[in-house]
């Protein structure tokens, strides 16, 4: 499915999101959209859709677009839907022969618009089988209102409705693992990736995700500097520290098959990821200790579980 | 030539749909407008039509979806009732400012709570300010000609707005009644191919669709919303006037029943004008002058029109079937009162609220209506200005 990876060429191709939008500077989200778009081929037209939120009001501000694609955003929990509607005309419309080209169809939103109010939206879409990308930029809170906390948030954040305090260390659930449950609607194929190195694996899942007929979904962390509260420089560190730690660990599931698709040599502990975050601060006061291990116990048990799943293919 | 048939008003829209042979029909089910995609979706699987249907997972998403086909280029429509609608509430806001041609199926019902399944028009009333067009049938025949002349005004190139075709839960939806159908070839003609100016599978010209638009921007958004609506006056006259000459079926934006020397008369919508006519033969037949002006066309709101056709009676029940709760009566008593007073009219009005969650509405509650339009004529007293017909004792 996918082309083999060059870097050079990869990075050479014509933006789809063009400079000038309004997006932070350090900002996950936008690398992740500009990587994922890269992956369309040259001659191939796209929708993109989105739900409601930073990417949006930041890209698309009347009467400016920054995509050079067709694009719709309709409202903040139905980007699976409304691109549901739009895949099925353009199935409808070339097969009347009204129209001749190939479109893809890959819409963004972020983690509260697909963990939580958009679920059902997505459930709905990757259930019936559209032939449609959604990607969830994952920066783990609704960081458009103001980094309030989300089913995406870690435990033991600090968000603006899990605030730390006397009586409070952050967060007290943890994450929904949607991966899991999007590669449970037995779809065509599930990615889960973020930001790294020389970009080879957001970009092959996108495109594994993109001509993959059927319904795809792809889970990329997208860190935000204001909610985690890191240097805008560290980002790509971050990114990194991770996945060494097994906190976001790169696998795919196709048809039901999962795949690792890295294993740290050495796993890091987690103190290394939380430690450049301002949203961990509380988690590094002397008495905290045991929630820094409760947190290593969660990312063990996990990757565990993971390395299980794929074991059994 | 026509075709006699007898037909539920859910069979009738459901084979105007068919006929009209839309792109895309997402849809979810709620009672009473569920027969509707069930009808379509029977009609696809023996290719009868090759419109792609959408099952999609909730009233939310089959409007989500409904906005994004019709975005991408498509004819597209859904059908649904009561809490289906108010769960597509946003949805309705954002179909609306995008101008965005769809159309919806409405069987209209009362919305929760209690929970209730039967007529009432809480429904629609409610998204009355929510900038689409509203057409009302008072039987299965004009529920079937509204949704073939639906497209026609809605994606009229001075309209651009989404279209609501409206009729009464289970009184229309589901009663068998008989209806004179056109042919299909005379629907496709009339109906025509739809072709989008801009739209999102256009490789020629790629859109972007549903901006963020801060304060600098948005009212002129709603000013061309107010100026489609306005225009969709004249549109929906001139599409009458074809369907007619195709149908030999007159429609405007009202029927006027015995009105022109009525000295009482009724204003009303729906499946409820039928019962009040049938009061009117008889009152009529005792030397009552009295009359009926039946609302086909709430949005646009006919104001104009309709104190002009109300301007010579005494007195004026306007009856509601949803109640707004404002202690000022119901929504089409507060529309048709200001038209009135914009006017100078001295018509004396009463508004009464009537039929809520399927309450039936009697020959005999109209014949007391009328009977309380006299007493006000000649007494010029108005002493229950808002009143609720029909309840319990």
């Amino acid at each position: 499915m996918a082309t083999k990876y060059n870097f050079k060429e990869v990075m050479n191709k014509p933006e789809r999101l063009a400079p000038g939008h309004r997006m932070c500077a350090g900002c996950g989200g936008t690398i992740a959209v500009r990587a994922v778009l890269r992956a369309l081929h040259e001659g191939d037209h796209a929708v993109i859709g989105n739900a409601t939120g930073c990417l949006e009001v930041s890209t698309f501000m009347y009467p400016y677009t920054a995509y050079e694609d067709s694009y719709i955003h309709n409202a903040f929990e139905n980007a699976g839907a409304t691109l549901s509607g739009v895949e099925t005309a353009y199935h409808v419309l070339k097969k009347k022969g009204k129209i001749n080209d190939t479109y893809k169809f890959i819409t963004f939103g972020g983690d509260g618009g697909t963990y939580d109010i958009g679920f059902q939206s997505l459930s709905g879409a990757m259930e019936r089988g559209h032939d449609l990308v959604y990607v969830c930029y994952d920066n783990g809170a609704y960081m458009n209102t103001g980094i309030q906390r989300s089913s995406a948030t870690p435990r033991y954040a600090d968000t603006t409705t899990t605030p730390v305090g006397s009586e409070s260390v952050g967060k007290l659930q943890g994450r929904k693992d949607l991966a899991a449950i999007i590669a449970a609607h037995n779809v065509a194929y599930v990615g889960q990736t973020t930001l790294l190195g020389n970009f080879k694996d957001i970009h092959t899942k996108a495109e594994t995700a993109i001509y993959t007929p059927g319904p795809a979904f792809l889970n990329v962390m997208a860190p935000c500097p204001r909610g985690w509260r890191y240097e805008t420089d560290e980002i790509m560190d971050i990114c990194k520290l991770a996945v060494e730690t097994c906190y976001w660990p790169l696998f795919e599931v196709i048809e039901g098959r999962w795949i690792l698709n890295y294993e740290p040599k050495k796993k890091l502990p987690i103190e290394d990821f939380l430690k450049k975050q301002g949203r961990f601060k509380h988690l590094f006061k002397p008495g905290n200790e045991h929630l820094i291990a409760q947190f290593q116990e969660e990312v063990d048990r996990r990757w565990e579980d993971l390395q299980y799943n794929c074991s059994r293919a | 030539m026509a075709i006699r048939e007898r037909f539920s008003g859910n069979e009738a829209v459901a084979l105007a749909i068919k006929q009209i042979n839309p792109d895309v029909m997402p849809a979810f089910p709620i009672t009473p407008s569920t027969e509707i995609p069930q009808y379509v979706a029977n009609y696809i699987a023996n290719g009868k039509m090759d419109t792609e249907f959408i099952p999609v997972e909730s009233e939310h998403s089959s409007m989500s979806a409904t906005v994004g086909a019709s975005a991408a280029g498509a004819r597209a429509l859904t059908a649904t009732s009561s809490c289906g609608m108010a769960l597509m509430w946003e949805e309705l806001y954002v179909a609306a400012s995008n101008r965005l041609p769809l159309a919806l199926a409405l069987v209209n019902r009362a919305l929760s709570g209690p929970i209730n399944i039967n007529c009432d028009h809480s429904d629609s009333m409610g998204a009355r300010d929510t900038g689409w067009l509203q057409i009302y049938a008072e039987s299965n025949q004009e529920a079937y000609d509204n949704m073939i002349q639906a497209f026609r005004i809605s994606e009229h190139k001075d309209v651009m707005l989404p279209i609501m075709i409206c009729q009464d839960g289970f009184i229309t939806s589901h009663a068998v009644m008989n209806i004179e159908l056109l042919e299909d070839n005379v629907v496709k003609d009339f109906v025509g191919e739809y072709e989008p100016e801009h739209y999102l599978l256009d490789s020629a010209q790629p859109i972007a669709i549903g901006p963020y638009a801060v304060s600098n921007y948005y009212m002129e958004t709603k000013m061309g919303q107010r100026t489609a609506m306005k225009n969709a006056k004249q549109v929906i006259l001139d599409v009458a006037k074809e369907f007619e000459a195709i149908s030999g079926r007159h429609y405007g934006f009202f029927e006027e029943y015995q009105l022109e020397d009525a000295e009482y008369a009724v204003l009303i919508i729906g499946s409820a004008a039928g019962t009040c006519k049938d009061a009117i033969d008889q009152l009529r037949a005792q030397g009552k002058k009295v009359g009926l002006l039946k609302l086909r066309v709430f949005r646009p709101f006919p104001a104009e029109e309709i104190a002009a056709a109300v301007a010579h009676v005494k007195a004026l029940a306007i009856m509601d079937r949803s109640d707004s709760f404002s202690g000022n009566g119901g929504p089409l008593g507060a529309e048709v009162s200001q038209a009135l007073y914009n006017a100078h009219s001295d018509v004396k009005t009463v508004n009464y609220i009537y039929g809520l969650g399927g309450r039936d509405i009697r020959v005999e509650d109209f014949e007391d209506i009328y009977s309380r339009l006299e007493r006000i004529a000649e007494t010029g007293e108005v002493t229950d200005q808002f009143d609720y017909i029909g309840l319990r004792k």
